[in-house]
């Protein structure tokens, strides 16, 4: 069994249901990306599998617990949570931001100690932000910015790690470097991850489980290479394109059809 | 927050450690002179050596039962209003959600003008109205502004609501009342500390010594949920249980200091600020705010009777006056030097 799984979950705010009867099951030590179009429920399926939500129906596992009857900090130390976008409070630093990061792993009796430090300044480094320590993070680019969130998710040290969109705003640079940190992180850590990518491409490059989503419902799941189709591309996204090997990696590859051809095709159905 | 040495943030925790020594400090120095002004005025080191209990007799009297007490009774009211300040504008994520402005001082007032108006009530029934009050218009902020959790921006604009309605009221209750009334209201409305004795001061005492390490306790996890629920939440804070229970704190500190010497202006919205810019740290501040509000309203009631003689100015109007400057100065000089 999976150490993290939602069974048969309804997902709603107030009245409005976003997903219903949702099962999805995250392999352990993948890297499962999620992909689908735009307020198709991604978000709110990462934000279940974190307990931010509460299902109205079914249930979200960790290690075989109904999450939510498990201690907050205990949950905090094996699943992190990266949200789609987040507060930095006025005036804090860097270095005091990611150090945020370990408060799961603090009390009132045992706060901050050497090991703190150490994977502070590890998850500073391995981000690219070590040299931004001492910067205040409101001054920061919107990619500084995000990478100084990455580090401190990557300070919480937990063997399963949910990120929501972790590449927006970042230059194409360093969306590989990220997407190269997580594909590290799962292979020589082991750990878990789970992200939320609109690049399909990075998606199908990266990704070990694929899982794509639309209003809702998982469409497919499975190796990139098994499921991604130009029909799947089409079903879940509305878009015409071709499917080709990337001359890289030999994944799939997602080219859009030409604006031309797309046109064409409309007015022959029209 | 301790840290280890070479600390990445070693620097801004010993500032504030440093700020909330010196603020302390600054209290005792204002609450020793204070304790020396007046009718008789006493030396500072007669006035310590009296506390520490060899004045002679004539002075210990001075001392100890006239003048002690409403020092205490400034030290309490000052703390519980800069603490209170600081949780409730860590919770709404806004310098506007400051009691001052929720409006738990203007209910704590029509508690207060219910007894005075409508049954003349005793000092100690008019404490317990405003105790009431206070807590009545907390509860209904915070069940008015409840949906799946408070909300900052929803809490601070059904607090301007309530505020809005009570001070309706309050007015309506002045207009009926008659003379002798509304001038022991208008006195009771504006903040003062005259006539407080031991009376008072052992309910904010007892009310401080429960709640203060409590809430402090608490205050780690208020400094995650200013990076958003979602974030504080991935850290394993129960942001709901958390913001409830420091909600609770939080009013029942302003209500009794309310209760004890009227709505004091501006102390839990200027308190918690002052605090923060000193320190240049980010996270609720808490125990600099309590500290800071400590000293600012002995200071302003050291400065009431300075300017104005024994008894004749209420202190919040002093508050109102230093801390609103101060903070505009503040403000101003802030935005020279471009930061904010
Ligand atoms: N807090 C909320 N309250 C009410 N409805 C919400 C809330 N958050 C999201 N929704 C709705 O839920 C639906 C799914 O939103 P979600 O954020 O999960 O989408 P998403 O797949 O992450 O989209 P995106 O790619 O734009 O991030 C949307 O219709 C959105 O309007
Ligand atoms: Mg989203």
């Amino acid at each position: 069994m999976n150490r993290l799984s939602a069974e048969n979950v309804t997902l709603a705010y107030d009245q409005r249901v976003i997903a219903e009867q949702l099962s999805v099951e995250i392999p352990d030590h993948s890297f499962t990306v999620i992909v689908g179009p735009n307020a198709c429920g991604k978000s709110t399926l990462l934000r279940a599998l974190s307990r931010m939500l509460r299902p109205s129906h079914g249930r979200v596992l960790l290690d075989g617990h109904v999450i939510q009857s498990m201690p907050a900090k205990k949950v905090a130390r094996t699943l992190g949570l990266l949200p789609q976008s987040s507060i930095a409070p006025d005036g804090i630093t860097v270095g005091d931001l990611v150090g945020r990061g370990r408060y799961p792993h603090q009390g009132l009796l045992r706060q901050w100690s050497a090991e703190d430090e150490r994977v502070v300044r590890e998850a500073m480094a391995r981000t690219g932000v070590a040299e931004l320590a001492e910067r205040y993070v409101d001054e920061l680019s919107g990619g500084q910015r995000q990478r100084v969130w990455i580090a401190m998710a990557l300070a919480q040290q937990t063997p399963l790690l949910l990120l929501d969109e972790p590449t927006t705003y970042l230059d194409i640079q360093h969306q590989i470097d990220v997407l190269d940190l997580c594909a590290e992180l799962h292979e020589e850590q082991g750990r878990t991850l789970v992200a939320v990518l609109h690049d399909l491409n990075h998606a199908a490059r990266y990704a070990t489980h694929l899982i794509a989503l639309k209003s809702g419902r998982v469409v497919a799941e499975g190796a990139p290479n098994d499921i991604v189709t130009a029909e799947l591309v089409e079903e879940v996204f509305g878009l015409r394109c071709q499917v080709i090997d990337d001359p890289e990696t030999g994944t799939p590859l997602v080219v859009p059809a030409a604006r031309k051809a797309r046109a064409a095709v409309a007015t022959e159905a029209s | 927050m301790l840290r280890a040495p070479g600390g990445l943030s070693l620097r801004l925790d010993v500032r504030a450690v440093t700020v909330v020594v010196l603020l302390l400090l600054a209290a005792l120095a204002a609450s020793v002179v204070l304790i020396g002004t007046g009718d008789f005025p006493i030396p500072a080191g007669d006035v310590v050596r009296t506390l520490l209990g060899d004045g002679n007799a004539g002075q210990e009297f001075i001392v100890n039962e006239l003048r002690l007490p409403r020092v205490l009774v400034g030290l309490l009211v000052g703390a519980s209003l800069g603490l209170g300040g600081a949780l409730f504008q860590a919770v709404t994520r806004n310098p506007l959600g400051s009691p001052d402005v929720l409006g738990l001082g203007q209910g704590a007032t029509a508690g207060a003008l219910v007894m005075i108006v409508l049954f003349s009530g005793s000092a100690a029934q008019v404490t317990v109205g405003a105790l009431v009050g206070g807590l009545a218009t907390g509860l209904a902020i915070y069940l008015l502004a409840w949906k799946r959790g408070v909300h900052g921006y929803r809490l601070v604009l059904v607090g301007i609501g309530v505020s809005a309605i009570v001070t309706a009221v309050n007015g309506y209750l002045l207009t009926v009342s008659d003379i002798v009334d509304a001038a022991r209201a208008l006195v009771w409305m504006t903040g003062s500390l005259n006539g407080r004795d031991w009376e008072q001061v052992w309910p904010l005492l007892g009310v401080c010594a429960v709640l203060v390490p409590l809430v402090l306790a608490g205050g780690r996890g208020l400094r995650m949920m200013e990076m958003g629920d979602d974030v504080a939440n991935a850290l394993g804070v129960r942001v709901e249980r958390v913001r409830a229970l420091l909600m609770v704190a939080a009013v029942l500190l302003v209500a009794t200091a309310t209760a004890a010497a009227g709505p004091v202006g501006f102390v839990s919205l200027t308190a918690p600020q002052l605090a923060r810019r000193l320190t240049r740290s980010p996270g609720p501040n808490l125990l600099p705010s309590l500290c800071m509000g400590a000293a600012l309203l002995v200071t302003a009631d050291w400065a009431s009777q300075r300017a104005f003689g024994a008894d004749q100015l209420p202190v919040g109007v002093v508050t109102g006056v230093l801390g609103g400057v101060y903070l505009l100065w503040l403000l101003v000089a802030e935005r020279r030097a471009g930061r904010i």
